[in-house]
This record gives structure tokens, sequence and C-alpha cells, in this order.
């Protein structure tokens, strides 16, 4: 219902002028809906929790009186006898970045209108978020059962090793699943034609939030397997 | 791009009146109802915590003889009061009671935007509090670590409370912070996009502003604490070390190595400090409407007011670490820290020159919240002062550990918000039920709460300067304290047990009022904003009536020079009636028309 009363701005300018207009005015202080707005503030509350997750991380790993793991040793996998550093960990990157791309496809078919299409990206989308979230639990078993990392303990070295890395993917790696679960919803409603009336604007919500999961993937990776 | 101003969309889409008790009173979606039910709920845990406090000041002026009160209870008593009064009763009574009542009220909207997540959070909350309660009943009792669970000795053995307390408080936080989520998300988002026509964010009541940037302050703040409590809890159940380094404990070394306690108290006062204002901030807001409306003058300076309550919310996060100066942390950081510090006093002076300058030459009114709000002024300044002393890092240190930073806190923001809590109750009471509370009982309720809670906190200073330590469940035969200090212990008690009495007098009138008050009539006030102007008393589900208000002016035209009332309420449109809303252009432009 708040889609079908959206009407054109008459009040846009470009550039700060027109941001000072939309904060001085009594109108909607963003022109968008309810939802978004909503959606937006969330996730800068969101962006704080993971800056402070990795923030701690640096903390403990600069300040660990015992050698940290050196990360492309750890995240090797030997396939066909050659030892591949971080080769899983790019598949899994190309991935979650691959899931992005559908999902802006499916926004922009959500705007147009086409049903079927924008059902079919989102159920590829949530099908690469899900696989994602295979190919970590499949590290983190190839982290606990081949190699013995811990949470509470570590071999090849500091400790906080396997707490930070396990604490921060594995809420990163919640956030997928939810993002999976969230998507899946969502793709059922529209294939039902819940929005046809509405608008398709809870698609863009979710590919919001779907976009942000991927983009904190990126600063995990860096700071987990680049430094 | 698309926008809607609200009044152009069919705002009667999303309200479904409830129709059954249970939807109305009990899974309430109505903003005003779930204010109630966050305002029954924090007052009543803030009973709780007030019982503690009297238990802890017993104990302390007569050492020998409670024996029901041992040392771990003392303990669990300050960390129990401590937290409760902090996060359950002031942080969940100002945005979730007041934030929710006043917001769509003051703002002119139907109700928050998403109705049904503002109802979610209340229970949300509810939850955390019986998490929270539920700790007095586990074996060893609730932790007794202080309300700043540090590490490492929250989780060693020793402290009370080091297994079930511990882990309950941590979940009990966890929880709060996710109802806390959904109600700020609410909050922030109908401030800014469901606003009534005319209602420009610089005509808002302060209220608002206070709300709006304490909540933008805890979505900020409060994921630091939920990191810390997560990182805690994997600490204490799975035996990871975030925060436990290599310790030797009671003749034992426990399974911990290589973990930075310091890295907690970063993350504890990166939130504990934005925390503070986001107890402040509301009772800045809210203080300076209730001081408008009863001195009949506009606010005085009301852009300034509205700057430095933004300015005073963006620099709370720069000045986290003076709680830490004993800490151990490198002295440039302690330069830095201070300096941030003082900087910070600079908008906060504003205020309070700015709300003395309010009531010069103006129509005072000394009625009940007015009292309390004045009271306000004098308890804050007091609190504030004593902070410029523990702001600075060589006056901090040996200060510290004494009672002169529970003087200070408890007058800054311990007394200073309370009073603002009464203040607000007191004045949206009729608003709320309709009655008028019996005006000489809330008049006695004042000045009881004053005196005595001026007698209690003021000699807490000159103990601290005594260096009479803080934290202590009793002093044995210290010599350098003197036996004057133990005197004057007792007559701090005797003001505590005052302070705690009388408020039997609030709770009494409150429910007394609720059946017997007279009936109070729309506008007891005559006020200028918009939640007086509803069509009903108490204001009905949707609050407004068929029609939305629309907003012509500031919220403060009081005592306007050839107006007919002293008070020209916002939604009444110009008609030759001038305005003092001068330093806003497009209501001179207004003014002409």
């Amino acid at each position: 219902m708040q889609q079908s009363a959206l009407i054109d701005s008459a009040y846009d300018k470009p550039g700060h002028p027109g941001i000072i207009d939309d904060w001085s005015a009594d109108k909607q202080t963003f022109p968008v809906p309810w939802g978004k707005a909503m959606m937006w503030i969330f996730l800068l509350s969101d962006i704080f929790i993971f800056s402070i997750f990795l923030t701690g991380y640096m903390t403990v790993r600069m300040s660990n009186p015992v050698d940290w793991p050196i990360a492309s040793e750890v995240f090797a996998l030997t396939i066909f006898g050659y030892n591949m550093p971080l080769i899983l960990i790019a598949i899994m990157t190309f991935i979650l970045i691959t899931s992005s791309g559908t999902m802006a496809l499916a926004v922009n078919y959500g705007y147009r209108g086409d049903k079927k299409k924008t059902t079919i990206l989102m159920v590829v989308t949530a099908i690469l978020g899900a696989s994602f979230v295979g190919m970590q639990a499949f590290e983190w078993t190839h982290l606990i059962v081949d190699l013995g990392v811990r949470p509470w303990s570590n071999p090849l070295g500091a400790p906080q090793f396997g707490s930070t890395f396990f604490m921060i993917t594995g809420f990163h790696g919640l956030h997928v699943t939810i993002g999976v679960i969230y998507l899946g919803i969502v793709a059922f409603k529209v294939w039902r034609g819940d929005y046809e009336e509405r608008g398709y604007e809870i698609v863009e919500i979710a590919g919001l939030y779907w976009h942000f999961v991927d983009l904190v993937w990126v600063f995990i990776f860096a700071f987990f397997y680049l430094w | 791009m698309a926008f809607v101003a609200l009044a152009d969309r069919d705002n009667d889409a999303h309200l479904h009146d409830p129709e059954t008790f249970i939807t109305k009173y009990v899974w309430s979606q109505d903003h005003k109802v779930i204010a109630i039910q966050y305002g029954v709920v924090s007052i009543f845990v803030g009973l709780i915590a007030l019982a503690l406090s009297v238990m802890m000041r017993l104990q302390l002026a007569f050492p020998e003889s409670f024996s029901f009160i041992t040392p771990n209870d003392y303990y669990q008593f300050v960390t129990m009061h401590g937290m409760i009064m902090v996060v359950y009763l002031l942080t969940a009574l100002f945005l979730g009671g007041f934030g929710n009542y006043l917001i769509p009220l003051m703002c002119g909207a139907r109700d928050m935007v998403f109705p049904y997540l503002n109802m979610l959070s209340f229970w949300t909350y509810f939850l955390s509090v019986i998490i929270l309660l539920a700790s007095f009943f586990v074996p060893g009792g609730p932790t007794g670590a202080g309300w700043t669970l540090y590490p490492p000795q929250t989780i060693l053995p020793g402290t009370p409370g080091n297994e079930l307390g511990i882990l309950l408080m941590l979940l009990s936080l966890a929880v709060f912070i996710v109802a806390f989520t959904m109600g700020g998300l609410n909050y922030v988002t109908t401030i800014l996009q469901a606003r009534c026509r005319g209602m420009t964010l610089m005509r808002m009541p302060l209220s608002i502003w206070g709300i709006f940037t304490a909540t933008v302050l805890g979505l900020l703040a409060f994921p630091a604490l939920l990191v810390s409590a997560i990182m805690m809890l994997f600490d204490l159940l799975l035996g990871t070390s975030f925060f436990m380094p290599a310790i030797l404990s009671m003749g034992e070394m426990p399974d911990y190595q290589g973990g930075t306690p310091i890295l907690f108290q970063h993350l504890f006062w990166f939130f504990g400090h934005p925390e503070v204002y986001i107890v402040a901030l509301p009772a800045f807001g809210i203080v300076s409407d209730i001081l408008s409306v009863h001195a009949r003058k506009n606010i005085f300076g009301y852009r300034m007011m509205v700057w430095a309550i933004v300015g005073i919310g963006a620099l709370s996060f720069v000045v986290w670490a003076h709680h830490m100066y004993v800490s151990g942390m490198n002295p440039y950081f302690g330069f830095f820290f201070a300096t941030t510090t003082l900087i910070i006093a600079i908008p906060t002076a504003i205020k309070v020159y700015n709300w003395v300058l309010t009531l010069w030459k103006g129509n005072i009114r000394l009625k009940v919240p007015m009292l309390f709000s004045i009271g306000f002024i004098f308890t804050f300044t007091h609190g504030g002062l004593t902070g410029l002393f523990l702001g600075n890092v060589t006056v901090d240190l040996p200060l510290s550990d004494t009672y002169f930073v529970i003087g200070h806190f408890h007058m800054v923001m311990g007394v200073s918000p309370v009073l603002v809590l009464f203040a607000a109750i007191y004045h949206w009471y009729p608003k709320m039920t309709g009655k008028m509370y019996n005006v000489p009982m809330a008049k006695a309720h004042f000045w009881l709460t004053f005196v005595s809670a001026y007698s209690l906190y003021l000699p807490m200073h000159y103990l601290g300067i005594l260096g009479v330590p803080r934290r202590y469940f009793a002093y044995g035969g210290a010599e350098f304290i003197p036996a004057s200090a133990q005197s004057l212990n007792v007559g701090i008690t005797m003001a505590s047990i005052v302070l705690a009495t009388v408020q039997l007098l609030f709770i009494i009138n409150l429910i007394w009022a609720l059946k017997n008050g007279k009936p109070s009539g729309d506008n007891p006030w005559e006020a200028t904003t918009l939640e007086w102007q509803t069509p009903e008393t108490p204001p009905k589900h949707g609050n407004w009536g068929p029609e939305l208000p629309e907003v012509y002016r500031w919220a403060y035209d009081y005592s306007v020079p050839g107006a007919k009332l002293d008070y020209i309420p916002q939604n009444e449109p110009h008609h030759g009636q001038g305005s003092v809303e001068s330093d806003s252009d497009d209501a001179v432009d207004e003014t002409k028309v």
C-alpha cells in the first residue's frame, strides 16, 4: 500500500541542496518506503556489530603472546596431489559475490513486475548462499577434524585463532543462513503473487540485506585469509 | 525517486482496531499501551533495584548488625542494583516508555511505523527481565562482579554467581539488546519518515530530538555490549580466552591463556559511555519541554539546544576511555580522552545556561512537573561539575576508587534522570489516564525526594575526598578512615531510607488517581505540542480521529505578544497571530500571509 501511493518527487535536486531539502522539509526524510529505511538503519547497526567483532579480533591477534598460524598454510587444500592455498575460500568468495549479481538481477526483474524471473533469480541466489554455508561447514570440518583446531585450543599456534575464526565466520554464516531463509520466504511470496499490487520493494529490501552480508564477507575474507 | 508525505497517504490502511481484551491490553500493537507496559515493568524492576540499594546502605552503616547480608550478597546487590537501574529501568523507561508514548503523538503519527515489531520489542524486553530476575533463584545467585562485569574476576571462582548468575546476566543483556533494536528501529524510522504535514525536523519538540538522538546512540553502542557479551559467554561456556589471560586464581591455574581483559573494558565502555547519554539525552529533551511549558516562555535557543543534543551524541562516542584511566593504558590515550571529555562539557553547559535562561523572567507556574525539572537543573549542575574533576587524569587517579565517583555518577545519571522521569510522569499522566493525581501529595513527594537525595549524595563527595574506598563490604578498623566518616555513613543511610520510603507516595498517588483522580481535561497545562491536542483524552487507537493534524508553527509559542491566549498550539493556523519562531525562514514567510 505504500508503494502504490508513491509519487514522483517535485523536490528532487541533485547533490547536497537536495539533501538539505530532504532534511528540512515536512515530508519523509528519505524518499523510500518505511521498510527500506528501516533496513538501512538496521544495517548501520549491524555494521557496528561486525566492526566490533573484527576490531576485537585484531586486538586479540596483535596482543597475543603466541604466534598466529600462517593463513596460506592453514587454509590450503590438497587436490590431485597439488597443495593449493586458499583454493576453497576463493571458490566460496566467488560464489557469494556471484549471488550478489543474481540478487541484483532479481531486484531489477521485480521492479519490472516479472514474477517468474524474479522468483527464479531469488531461488538461485538462495541456492548459491546455501552452497556457501555448505562449503563453510566443509571448511570447519577440515579445521576441526584434520587440523585439530578447536574454539578453545589450536595445535598450530595461538588458541585465539580458533576462537575468533569460529566465532566470526560462524556469526557471518548465521547471517547467510538467515538470509537464505528470508530469500526463500520472499521468493515464495513473489511466486504466489503477493506483491503484484503492493509493489516489489520487499525484493529490494531483502537484496539490501543480502548485499550487506556479501560486503561483510569481503572484510572477513581480507582480515582472516589475507593477513 | 518517489516519496509521499504521510498526510497524503491512505493512512488508515495499516490500522485494525483491537477487539478483545487480549489484543487491547496484552498483545497490544498500540504504541500507547506498549509504552505503559514498558513503564510498569521497568518501574517494577526499578523498585527491586531500590530495595537492593537500601540493603547495601544498611550494611555500610551498621556493618556488624545484619547477619543475613554476607559479603557475597553485598556484591550481588551492587551488581544487580547498577545493571537494573541503568539498563532495565532508565533505558527501558525513557526509550521504551516515553519514546513509545511521545514519538507518534508529538510527531503527529497514528502509531509507530511497524506496530507488530513494536509489540515484539516489549515482549522481548519482558523476557529479558524474567531471565534477569531468574538469576536470583539459581544456585550461586546472581553475579556479583560489579555492573561493569570486568573479566577475569567475573568468571573466576570466588566471585559470587560466577557460573549460572553471570550466564543469565549475559543472556538477559543479549535479549534486551534484541528488544531494544526492534524498538529503536521503529523510533528512528517513525521520526524520520512518519511526521505529519508541517512537522519539519526543526519544529519537533526537544523531547523528540533527545529521544531520537539517544535511540541512534543506542543502535550504534549496544552492538559493543552484544559482542562483548557473546565473547564472554564463549569464555564462560566453551573455554575460549578472549578476555582471559593466563592467571593464578585461588592457587590454581585455570585453563586460560593469551586473552586481554583490557579489550573487554574498551568494548564495555564503548557501549557504556554512550549509554550515559542514552539515558541523559531524553532527559535533556523532556526537561526542556517541561520547563518551557511551565515557564510560559519559548525554550531559549531552540536551534542551539538541538545542535547541543546532536553534538553531545556524536562526542559521546569518543570519550569512553575516561572510565579507564586507572586501567594502565597508554598515557597519551589519557590525554586524548581527557581533552574530548572536557570538550563535551561545552554543549552540556550550553544546555544548562539555556534552561536557566528559559526560566529567566518567565511566568513560572510551580506545578509538580516544574518542581522536579528545576530540581533536575540543580542536581545535574552539581553532578556535571564533579565530572570536570574526574575527567582530568591526574585528579581522577586518586579519586577513582572512592565514594567521590559514587557521588558523581549518582548525581549526574542517577538522581537527575530519575527526577526527569518523575517530572515526565507527572506531566503526561493526565494525558495517559485522563485523571489528575493528588497535587499536595505529589509536592510532598518532590520535596522529600529532593532533600533526601541531596543529603544522600552530597556527603559522598566528602567521603571520597577523605579517601573512603568504594566497593567495600565493610571497613573494619582501617586507620586512614576517620571515625567521623562512619557517622556520616549512618547519616547517608538514614537519608537513603527516607528516599526509598517516600517513593511509596509516588506509587500510591498514581494508583489512587487512576480511580479517584479528578478529570484532567484535554490540556491541563495549556501546552502547545500535538499530544495535548488529541480529540480524546486519553487518545484512542489511531490517536487523531479521522484527520491527521497539520502543524503550522514550532512547539514553543508561549506568551506571544498580541495572541489571544498565552499559548498557541502547534496545529493552529496563522490568522494574523505572530510567532516567535523568528530564526526559521519559512516561518517568517508564513507570518506575512
